[in-house]
Parts: structure tokens; C-alpha cells; sequence
């Protein structure tokens, strides 16, 4: 018999990916979130989360640092993709390295050596937890923020700026009306990539001994105790929020999706 | 003279230089006057969209004066200039719906909700797009975007419009038509237009004036009639509409010959003045084998839908016809040209002119000459200096009288016929290399220009073709040379 091969199968290798590592685990998350120890289906689970002063608190805190962590990140980074994509700055790319590089070296080295800049600066990293906090999860994800927004950013037509140039728009107001919302959906990206990992990502402040409890240490403490319900409860509330916030991006960068492609090229697209 | 008061718009020896060192433009002086409909045609690279630009405040001029109503503006910036533009794709604003789009500038002078309405609508109108308000940007087909992005820039009554190639991107039936409707809008607004374009049909079609630019200067500036019918030189020729051009000289009163025959004409130069003549295809006619001046034979016909093109090889040249008549190929024709469709151009004396200085002098053998560009050696003494001789112990050299010439630091002008050079690819085998920046099919050979490194340009005549962009040398036999002291 002949072998045909249909371009679909290309897909296999990462749907058996998808099976094995995506499909399964949040089923068994699902599993155990909805059970008891005794194996029963239960919602007892998530009324405990919710009435635990504790629980909700570290909620709110987790929501608290994310946001602070996501608009410092921004207010660095939107600035910076600007100059370095909108300016005639011949050094851009070089600059641009310098604000990605960090990316490509391992964070745990990273942290390590920002632990010993931050001690040698506070002297006891304990005395100001929440500030530590901020500044690891900015300096953690900054390069993320900086890089969708620099994306965008160049993709973004000259033209446009000389055509608010042209119809009377001053500097300032050719960056309030067409380039911030034109860069809209680098922002939704950014914001994206930013925002849940901060709240999760309790690696880094075990690293710099820091108490702060976020939503992921939470999910390690129940893990590290075999509380698998508890934990995956946690996972599943995690979950809805990326959820939610996906769903508002995606609805408030609907309309500016692919924003800086000129329309016009799309009308010929569509025509071709 | 004429009235000062109407001009608009002066540029007066403006010069621009990009970032990177290249000067796109090097002295430019145009005048535009009030209400007229001008553009700017020719080839991309040729400078004319850069016009536009610092017109429009977007590039600053690097040396020169730009005036508007008699006031220099070259330092405003383009949002306090009383200027509207059209930009060649739309750049209408994505996340704004077209009443947003139009109402952009109006809103930034802080006119009222009511004005703005009113105003949007009008000119909603005027571009036959009523309704459209609330239609988001990439719903629009892009002659609808052209439409739209024209009503963005009336909407202000600017003094001046400029459209940079703005009817480039619409499909060919889609153009005609706004090229009326833009001509006609042109009349009922009354203020400035400048257009730029590098379609001459477009540019003959619309405008009041058309200047022809290349190279980031003006070639000739007229009413499109004249520019068709009179251009002012080889470029324009070639650029605006087809033409056979003969290279030939004058041979007596208003008579002129070439290829082969002598014709009457309707320009008067004195006779032996070398010329190119040239004469528009629609205007040779074929008659029978045998009658007209020139005979040939067909060896192309095709059929273009209004007319055929029929080339004819003559002995010396071939020639491109258009008429209504369909030939054989093989069919032997004559041709024959009415007096008034033959265009002359005198023979441009001052090209391949450069001025070098005399550096050293060989006994025996030469002067050494050095130009911008380049440097001729062993160049004998008899070429610079009529009689002259050596004295006898070497170094200086005599005159006729037997008086010492002092000749160090000496300018001289050295020139050469565009016929007598002769084009390589090898960049070491002529005197001097450069870019290949355009070039004209005449009757037999190839008229190129060459530009070097430092911008000198060189005239050549070759018959091989090469194309624009070719890094070529340049080679002319030392003897072809001729020199004169300045």
C-alpha cells in the first residue's frame, strides 16, 4: 500500500504533546480540586479558600504586587521601546540587546547576583520585604515588557505621526492620540507576560529569603505538604484569572488587532 | 515679469543633504503660484518626493530659503504650517472611524461639535462618500481610503495640498477616475495643489504646470503642452511620451539633416549646429515604398488597442511609429516627417567638461594632470600650450617667442566627446568609474549618463546596453582629448 502524507500529520508530535503534558495534568488538577480525601466530588474546597482570611489575603497581596510590578515594568519600558524604536538612535539594536540579554542568562544567576547588589545596599534584605519584593519581580520581568512593546513600536508607520503631525497635532498631542493607542496591543502583551507571572512566581523571592507570600509560594507550601487539593484548588484560581484577564485584553485589543499593519495593505490582501 | 503677488510658494537655491552624507538636491529654485495645480514628475530617486516633503515640514531643507506668502517657514514645524497632505498610502488613522479620521484636525484647532459635524459632512460630500461617518478604516476599499484620506486633509482649507504619489496604489480605471474628480475638486476648492508623480500620463493629464525633475534637479518647468511639445532636452524627451530621437546638425535655414535625409523644420539654428532631433511616433508618416524621405522596412507591428506600433529599420536607424494602419513585417515603406513635427535640440556644448590643474611635467614625456575624479598623465606639452618646446636642459618649457611659460598650478579643461568614450565593467580599465544613472535608446547607440563617486557626471555614448545602477569605467583614448587652458 502507498504511504500518502497529508500535511495535517505535521500536527501529531505536538497534539501527543498536548495529550501528555497539557490535557492530562489539568485534568487531574480539575480532579482534585472537586474531590475530597476521601474521593468524593466536593466544593468544599473552594468555600475554604474563599473563607480563609489568609487565603484571600495572600489573594489580594499576590494582586497587589502583580499590579505594582506590571505598571513600574511598563512606565520603564514604555519609554525605553520608544527611544529605542523611534528615534534615530543608530546604537538601537545594541541598546536592544543590552535590555534583552538578561533573558538569555539563566535567573537563577540573576537573582543570585541581585540578592548580593540589594544586601549591599539594605544590609538585611529582611527589613523591607515588600519593597524586595517589587524590585525582584520588576528586574525579573522588565525584558518582557519592553520587548512586545518594542515590537509594536516599530511596526507602528512613520506616517501616521506625520499625518497628526500635519493636521495640526503638537508633539505631546501626537502621542496622546495616535501613538499610545496605537501601541495598545504591544501594551496588551506586555501586560500580559507581566502581570501573572508575577503573581506566581515565589521562586524568586525564596531566593532572596524574602517572607512575602504570593499565590505561587501557596500553591508550594500545599504541594511540598501532598495537600493536592488544596494546591490545585489555588491552580484552578490562577487559571480563571488568566482566563478572565485574556478574555478583557483580547476584547479591548480586538479592534486595534494588527493596528500597525496599514489598512490599506490589508484592503489589497483581501482584494488579491 | 510676473506678479509677484500671485507666487505662494518659493524655493529659493534650496539645497538637502540626508543624515547619511547624500545630497539628494543641490541648488533647486521653483516658484508656485496661487491656486495652481502643479506636480512634480519624474523618476524615483529624482528628488521630487524630498520636495514635497520639506514643503510639508517633514524634512528640513539643509541650506536655501523656503517662502510662503513671502515669509520663510523652513523652520516651522509641519503642524503650524497652513499645509494639508495626502500621503501616498492614505497613513489614515486605524483606530479612529472615518468621522474621527476627518474630524482629527479640526478637534486639535478646537472648533465645536456642531462645526465639526457640519464640515465633516460637507466634505463627506465632496468625495461622494455620504454616510460613512461611523464606517471603521479597514472596511474601506482602497479608492474609498484615498477618498477619505483626501477629505481628512480639505477639511482643514489648507492654502496648499500636497499628494505624494497618492493615486499610485488605486488599480488603473480606479486612477482615471480620480484623476478627473482631483482636477475638478481642484477647481471648485481654488487653493494650491501640488502633486508628485512619477506617471507622466497622470502628470499631463491634471496639472496647470508639470516640472520635470531628475536627479534631484529641474530638467524643465512649462504647461504639459509644452512639456510634450517642446521639451527642453534629451531627459525630458525620453521621459514624457515615446520618441524617436536622431542625432543630426543643421543644413541650412530651418533645414535640418539626419538619418539620412533633410527636412524642414520649424526651429532656427545656425547651420552645422549638431543636434538631436526628435520626432513623436504619432508623427511620422508611412507612405509607399519608394515616396517620403526615409525608406525601410517593417520588422514589427503589434496591436495596442487604440492604435498598432510599427517599427520601421531604416538604413541608419529604427524607427517607432503609431497609426491606425496594421503593416506586414518585411513590407518595404516610406516615411516622411511634416515640418512641424520635428522637435530640435541643440548639441549640449558644455558636457564632459572638467577642470584639473597641471601637477608636474615629465622631460620627454608629459604633463601630469590632476581633475576632481581623476588624472591624466604624460598629456604632451603641444596639447596644452600651442608651439611650445622644451628648453633644452629639461623642466621648462618655451614659448613660441622663446619666453619661459609658467605653467605650475596652471588651470586647464580637458573635454571629450560623449561618442569617443567607451563604457567597461572593469572599474580599473577607464580613467574614471561610476553608477550608470540613466540612459536613452537613440537611433543607434545608447546615450548614457555616468555619475562618479563625487558626483561628477559623464556623458557616454555606447552602443552596448547596459542598465541603470551598472558600475562602470569610463575609457577615452588620450588623443581624444581635448584641452584648453582656463
Amino acid at each position: 500500500m502507498k504511504y500518502t502524507f497529508h500535511r495535517k500529520q505535521l500536527a501529531i508530535p505536538y497534539a501527543i504533546f498536548l495529550i501528555l503534558f497539557v490535557i492530562l495534568p489539568l485534568l487531574v488538577i480539575i480532579f482534585y480540586a472537586f474531590t475530597n480525601d476521601n474521593g468524593q466530588v466536593s466544593f468544599h474546597n473552594f468555600i475554604a479558600f474563599f473563607q480563609s482570611g489568609k487565603t484571600v489575603g495572600t489573594l489580594l497581596y499576590s494582586i497587589v504586587i502583580a499590579v505594582l510590578t506590571t505598571l513600574i515594568c511598563l512606565l520603564i519600558a514604555y519609554p525605553t521601546a520608544f527611544l529605542l524604536a523611534k528615534t534615530g538612535m543608530r546604537s538601537g539594536s545594541a541598546l536592544l540587546l543590552l535590555f534583552v540579554l538578561p533573558m538569555w542568562i539563566n535567573f537563577t544567576l540573576r537573582i543570585t547576583a541581585l540578592k548580593e547588589i540589594l544586601t549591599l545596599i539594605e544590609g538585611n534584605l529582611a527589613l523591607h520585604p515588600f519593597a524586595n519584593t517589587i524590585i525582584c519581580m520588576v528586574y525579573d520581568f522588565l525584558p518582557f515588557m519592553i520587548m512586545p512593546l518594542y515590537n509594536t513600536l516599530t511596526k507602528l508607520d512613520d506616517s501616521y505621526i506625520e499625518a497628526a503631525q500635519d493636521l495640526g497635532a503638537k508633539k505631546s498631542l501626537v502621542f496622546w492620540r495616535v501613538i499610545l493607542p496605537l501601541s495598545v496591543p504591544g501594551i496588551v502583551s506586555g501586560v500580559t507576560m507581566v502581570f501573572l507571572p508575577s503573581m506566581t512566581n515565589y521562586v524568586v523571592l525564596d531566593m532572596v529569603y524574602n517572607s512575602t507570600y504570593i499565590m505561587g509560594s501557596l500553591i508550594g507550601s500545599y504541594f511540598s505538604a501532598y495537600d493536592w487539593h488544596n494546591g490545585s484548588v489555588i491552580s484552578i484560581i490562577l487559571l480563571l484569572i488568566i482566563c478572565v484577564i485574556t478574555f478583557i485584553s483580547n476584547r479591548y485589543a480586538e479592534g486595534e488587532e494588527d493596528s500597525h499593519v496599514n489598512p490599506l495593505k490589508k484592503a489589497e490582501a483581501r482584494k488579491g | 515679469m510676473d506678479n509677484k503677488k500671485d507666487t505662494l510658494i518659493e524655493l529659493k537655491h534650496v539645497k538637502k543633504v540626508f543624515k547619511d552624507g547624500v545630497t539628494i538636491i543641490e541648488d533647486l529654485n521653483l516658484e508656485i503660484k496661487k491656486g495652481e495645480f502643479v506636480t512634480l514628475l519624474g523618476p524615483s530617486g529624482c528628488g521630487k518626493t524630498t520636495i514635497l516633503r520639506m514643503i510639508g515640514g517633514f524634512e528640513k531643507i539643509s541650506a536655501g530659503e523656503l517662502l510662503l506668502n513671502g515669509k520663510d517657514i523652513s523652520n516651522l514645524p509641519p503642524n503650524e504650517r497652513p499645509i494639508n497632505t495626502v500621503f501616498q498610502k492614505y497613513a489614515l488613522f486605524p483606530h479612529l472611524n472615518v468621522y474621527d479620521n476627518i474630524a482629527f484636525g479640526l478637534k486639535i484647532k478646537g472648533a465645536d461639535k456642531k462645526t465639526q459635524d457640519e464640515k465633516v459632512k460637507k466634505v463627506l460630500e465632496m468625495v461622494d462618500l455620504e454616510g460613512f461617518e461611523k464606517r471603521s478604516i479597514s472596511t474601506l476599499s482602497g479608492g474609498q481610503q484615498q477618498r477619505i484620506a483626501i477629505a481628512r486633509a480639505i477639511v482643514n482649507e489648507p492654502e496648499v495640498l500636497l499628494l505624494d504619489e497618492s493615486l499610485s496604489a488605486l488599480d488603473a480605471k480606479m486612477r482615471k477616475e480620480m484623476q478627473i474628480e482631483l482636477k475638478e475638486m481642484h477647481k471648485k476648492l481654488g487653493i494650491t495643489f501640488i502633486f508628485v508623480t512619477h506617471d507622466q500620463e497622470e502628470a499631463l493629464t491634471m496639472s496647470d504646470k508639470v516640472v520635470v525633475m531628475s536627479d534631484g534637479e529641474i530638467q524643465q518647468i512649462g504647461t504639459p503642452e509644452d512639456i510634450y511639445n517642446e521639451p527642453k532636452n534629451l531627459f525630458v524627451a525620453d521621459f514624457i511620451g515615446e520618441s524617436n530621437i536622431f542625432k543630426g546638425k543643421m543644413v541650412g535655414k530651418k533645414k535640418v539633416q539626419f538619418d539620412g535625409a533633410v527636412f524642414e523644420c520649424v526651429d532656427d539654428y545656425p547651420v552645422d549646429t549638431v543636434i538631436d532631433a526628435v520626432v513623436r511616433p504619432e508623427d511620422v508618416e508611412i507612405t509607399e515604398a519608394g515616396k517620403g524621405r526615409i525608406q525601410g522596412e517593417v520588422i514589427a507591428c503589434d496591436f495596442k488597442g487604440i492604435f498598432y506600433v510599427t517599427a520601421v529599420k531604416t538604413d541608419r536607424a529604427e524607427i517607432e511609429i503609431h497609426n491606425l494602419k496594421s503593416f506586414k513585417i518585411g513590407e518595404k515603406v516610406g516615411l516622411d516627417l511634416a515640418p512641424d513635427s520635428i522637435h530640435i535640440i541643440p548639441y549640449d556644448t558644455t558636457i564632459n567638461h572638467y577642470e584639473g590643474t597641471l601637477e608636474s611635467y615629465i622631460v620627454g614625456k608629459g604633463f601630469l594632470v590632476k581633475f576632481e575624479d581623476f588624472e591624466l598623465s604624460d598629456v604632451p606639452a603641444a596639447r596644452i600650450f600651442a608651439n611650445c618646446t622644451e628648453k633644452e636642459e629639461g623642466t621648462s618649457l618655451l614659448d613660441a617667442a622663446g619666453k619661459e611659460i609658467s605653467w605650475e598650478g596652471r588651470k586647464v579643461v580637458a573635454s571629450f566627446k560623449p561618442e569617443d568614450a567607451k563604457l567597461s565593467d572593469d572599474a580599473e580599465a577607464g580613467f574614471v568609474a561610476g553608477d550608470i544613472n540613466s540612459f536613452i535608446f537613440m537611433d543607434n547607440y545608447y546615450h548614457y549618463r555616468v555619475r562618479s563617486e563625487s558626483e561628477e557626471e559623464y556623458i557616454v555614448n555606447d552602443e552596448y546596453l547596459w542598465n541603470s545602477g551598472d558600475h562602470v569605467s569610463i575609457s577615452v583614448p588620450l588623443e581624444k582629448f581635448q584641452f584648453e587652458l582656463s
